[in-house]
């Protein structure tokens, strides 16, 4: 999760990703920003996330994409 | 029971609203385009009419019906307007007979070769004036172009709504009464402007006038023989467009059909003692007051001789109601010709 | 059938009344007939395709479902586990996409052909001509289906979403073609999803007073902005755009200001009516905008405008392409000759610019159109690099934070958007950007003066009525931000609500830009 959280940071910092729930439906995240991510979790976590996952519900709080790698690494 | 009143007021401040607004955007016709009002001032008349002249601007123009009153006492209106096509002219006939019944029709036959209107403006000034029954209704529907609508008509908001931008004066001054500007349907010029020749006629590839036309100056010739009136078919001497052989052939042939009287006053030019130099306001395409004065008296005297047109002149109703007319049309008639000693030209019409 | 004519809000008045005076598990049968009746008016002729790409859609989702059961049944009965499942559930999927792949091929190719040949033909004979050839192809004459580039795209949604098994394929084919054919939206969208319209589109709704005023309400606003604003405003647009040489200078920013509030009132007014019309059915459209205006940047701007067709960019083809074994590999090759810093970047990139490109030549079909969305890619590329620089320039400097700061980003935003759009109306590419040049350095206000603005084609009256459009759409956008504005009207008093209503009304109803327009001179009768 930290690792996580480390990276979300470089991408965009200044936000408290412990505690915020909104980050792609208050525009905090922008999809060039998701896909930043998106490419480092391949780098860092191996997990391909794909396209049709990428929603709102799943992206807004670190906790929620934390969730999302988890559910993915076990289906691999 | 207060929700009810509320709504009942609310609809008829709506209903206020938007009629008065129509009323203000709709133009008057009392400025430089009068002939819009033409039409609708027929339902003003209080006594009948002998002869009811139909078609458009060369009959409008080129009769004056104080004339026909003061030298045969023939009580006449001209429901003219702007390029009317046979349709209207037939539409116009059958709501007048809702009116009353003349003795004698007097057609106009130019309009035989239009095939459809020209411009959307000239609808406008023929069918709006018309008070609404199925003969409005029908005249609409056939006569119509493509860019108009129905609902433009019972709503006529709806087509002049622009104008908020182009109201003048006179939207304000008429908002609740129009004067009367013609005289029974004779639209006054008393300017002269000589007539200078025209260029020649192209050739057509058909003379044929259109099936429409046919069918309107059939249902006219029918409804007439009906009522037991006189169709009487007539072309005005003005001297453009021109009106070639072929069109006069299939008018001769017609009348003699169907045993109508025809008068063609483009070969009656030297007997109505029309002067090209003098009769005319605009080159030739239409006659002055004098030209029309000219032409009512020519065909006053055929009518009378040959339809048997009655002389009403001797009558007290009629006397009275034309005397004011007469009244009025010798005002106008001073005037315009003062102004046209004073400025040379005639204001109004500018 | 135009939104704005008298056939279509008779033809409204007469299928919302059949809507609820039938029983209501007809009603959807209703919207079905009135759309094919409102589309089959477009042209008798131009329904085939939307039956061929509704009947493809309808058959592949089926048969995409079946290989998915069929795979599921012979699963089970073989007992497969671990990795023998894994591998037959990796064929089945390569089956199901070839299936995706045919319906892509289908229909995208069907747009591709009728929208594009002409564009194609055009970019040949240039090659042609800048290789010395003679002869140039023609040009084929064929008008678009009505809403083709709309209803393909949701076809797609809704193919590609039954693929990633997202839900279940629609098993009743008419409700397919009444989702696509909708006639509200077929015109210009919104574009929306097939499990989030179901919800409404077949539902039997009841008829609800308010529901229906409130459709009411928002088609006339809708017609407000089109036909009291846009239409009023689009001659300054044709004028400009078609006379470059006279109109340059000062002319430039008017016009560019012109069309971005002419695209404002025409889209987002003919959305309202879309939406509203879809009220008076009790059908929920997505919403298309969101004060596109009050954006303060431009990323932001492109989450507020046209928000259902970005969103079907987004999610498919954005993401899976950024997210795709292609650009991966590119990524990994980037990544030996930029470092891994850099080539972390490349899937954005890529994503992004042919992302753009494919929404540039969606909106039409020529470079004009494609240079626009390309510009806009790089301009978002390059605020998403300069966002570290941002959010120091924020932190350091507090004027930057105040509210007069944020009007002031609004404002740069308006003028960014306004001036990628000059490449919409110019006739070419190259005019525009010369234009560029005097919207930057030519700034003769005096000629606004002069008499030659008569040459953009409407009046003092009409540059009034528009220049109170302007703090009117600030006033509602600024309701707007807070709550819906209808319900702010609706608490106010009973001559409030009516004033604002009727008047509403009057004004599209006298100031609006229909019909044949006044001309005296057409009165005059003359027989030339």
């Amino acid at each position: 999760m930290e690792e996580l959280i480390e990276i979300m940071e470089e991408i965009n910092p200044d936000v408290d990703y412990a505690s915020c729930t909104g980050l792609i439906e208050e525009g905090i995240w922008t999809s060039f920003d998701l896909v930043m991510l998106i490419t480092e979790i391949r780098e860092q976590f191996g997990v391909a996330i794909p396209a049709e996952r990428i929603v709102p519900e799943n992206f807004n709080s670190a906790e929620a994409i934390f969730a999302l790698i988890k559910e993915l690494e076990e289906d691999d | 029971m207060k929700q009810k009143i509320r709504t009942i007021g609310l609809a008829l401040t709506v209903i206020v609203v938007l009629v008065g607004l129509q009323r203000l955007l709709q133009p008057k016709y009392m400025g430089q385009v009068i002939e819009g009002a033409f039409i609708g001032e027929y339902y003003k008349e209080t006594t009948p009419h002998d002869l009811l002249i139909l078609g458009d601007c060369e009959v409008y123009e080129n009769i004056s019906p104080v004339a026909l009153w003061e030298e045969f006492g023939i009580t006449s209106y001209i429901r003219g307007s702007a390029n009317q096509l046979p349709a209207q002219s037939y539409y116009l006939l059958e709501d007048t007979l809702r009116y009353e019944t003349p003795r004698a029709v007097l057609f106009h036959v130019a309009a035989m070769k239009m095939e459809g209107q020209d411009r959307e403006a000239y609808n406008r000034m023929t069918m709006e004036g018309m008070k609404w029954s199925s003969s409005k209704w029908n005249a609409i529907c056939e006569t119509k172009m493509e860019e108009e609508y129905m609902l433009e008509y019972i709503f006529p908001l709806l087509r002049y709504h622009s104008r908020w931008q182009e109201l003048e004066a006179d939207d304000f001054t008429y908002y609740w009464k129009r004067d009367i500007v013609s005289h029974n349907g004779y639209y006054m010029r008393c300017d002269v402007k000589p007539a200078e020749g025209f260029p020649a006629a192209r050739r057509q590839a058909s003379y044929h006038f259109p099936d429409s036309s046919w069918e309107y100056l059939n249902r006219m010739e029918a409804l007439c023989r009906e009522k037991g009136i006189d169709l009487i078919l007539m072309k005005s001497p003005s001297q453009y467009p021109a009106w070639p052989e072929e069109y006069e052939a299939q008018i001769e042939e017609y009348a003699k059909e169907h045993n109508l009287l025809y008068i063609n006053c483009l070969e009656k030019q030297e007997e109505i003692g029309l002067d090209f130099s003098k009769d005319t306001y605009n080159g030739g395409l239409h006659l002055n007051l004098y030209g029309a004065e000219k032409l009512a008296r020519y065909l006053g005297g055929r009518l009378q001789e040959e339809i048997g047109l009655p002389d009403h002149r001797r009558e007290e109703e009629l006397q009275r109601v034309w005397e004011q007319k007469c009244g009025f049309y010798y005002e106008q008639q001073e005037k315009q010709e003062e102004e046209l000693r004073t400025c040379g030209f005639l204001k109004q019409f500018q | 059938m135009a939104f704005v004519s008298y056939e279509f809000l008779a033809f409204l008045a007469v299928f919302v009344l059949v809507y609820y005076v039938l029983p209501g598990r007809f009603r959807w049968m209703v919207l079905l007939a009135g759309s094919l009746l409102f589309y089959l008016a477009s042209g008798i002729r131009y329904i085939v395709f939307l039956l061929i790409t509704c009947v493809s859609i309808f058959g592949l989702t089926l048969w995409m479902e079946r290989i998915h059961l069929a795979g599921k049944e012979e699963m089970k009965n073989q007992g497969m586990k671990g990795e023998e499942k894994k591998a037959f559930r990796a064929k089945l999927k390569k089956r199901q996409k070839h299936v995706l792949q045919l319906g892509l091929f289908v229909n995208l190719g069907i747009l591709a052909v009728v929208k594009y040949t002409n564009f194609a033909i055009w970019n040949v004979n240039q090659w042609l001509h800048f290789f010395g050839g003679e002869g140039e192809f023609g040009f084929v004459s064929w008008a678009l289906p009505l809403g083709i580039s709309y209803y393909t795209l949701q076809a797609l949604g809704y193919l590609l979403d039954v693929y990633h098994g997202k839900y279940e394929a629609e098993k009743n084919p008419f409700r397919l073609l009444l989702f696509l054919s909708f006639f509200p939206q077929v015109v210009q969208g919104p574009v929306s999803r097939f499990d989030k319209l179901k919800e409404t589109l077949f539902e039997e709704h009841a008829w609800f007073g308010q529901r229906i005023c409130r459709g009411m309400e928002r088609m006339l606003w809708g017609f407000f902005k089109k036909l009291v604003v846009a239409d009023r405003v689009a001659p300054v647009v044709m004028a400009v755009g078609q006379n470059p040489e006279e109109l340059g200078g000062i002319y430039v920013l008017a016009g560019m200001l012109a069309y971005t509030l002419q695209l404002y009132g025409d889209f987002t007014g003919g959305i309202d009516i879309a939406i509203g019309c879809g009220e008076l059915f009790g059908v929920e459209l997505p919403e298309n905008f969101d004060r596109p205006f009050s954006a303060e940047s431009l990323a932001e701007y492109w989450r507020r405008w046209h928000m259902s067709l970005m969103q079907w960019f987004r999610e498919y083809v954005f993401y899976p392409l950024a997210g795709s074994k292609s650009v991966s590999r590119i990524r990994k090759l980037g990544e030996r000759f930029f470092g891994k810093k850099a080539a972390s970047r490349l899937p954005m990139y890529i994503a992004s610019l042919i992302t753009w490109f494919f929404t540039g030549i969606w909106h039409g079909a020529s470079w004009n159109f494609v240079i626009w969305g390309m510009v806009n890619g790089v301009i978002l590329l390059a605020s998403q690099e300069a966002a570290p620089l941002y959010r120091r320039f924020h932190k350091a400097y507090a004027f930057s934070n105040t509210p007069v700061y944020h009007r002031f980003m609004t404002l740069r935003t308006l003028m960014m958007v306004s001036a990628v759009q000059m490449f919409e109306y110019y006739a070419s590419p190259l005019t525009a950007i010369r234009m560029f040049g005097d919207l930057a350095f030519v700034w003769d206000i005096g000629r606004l003066f002069d008499g030659s603005a008569a040459l953009l084609g409407i009046t003092l009256a009409d540059f009034a009525v528009l220049f109170l459009s302007v703090p009117l759409f600030c006033l509602v956008g600024a309701i707007q931000a807070k709550e819906d504005i209808r319900l702010w009207v609706e608490r106010k008093s009973g001559l409030v609500r009516f004033l604002v209503w009727f008047g509403l009304f009057l004004a599209v109803l006298i100031l609006g830009v229909y019909g044949q327009g006044y001309d005296k001179q057409n009165f005059i009768y003359n027989q030339f």
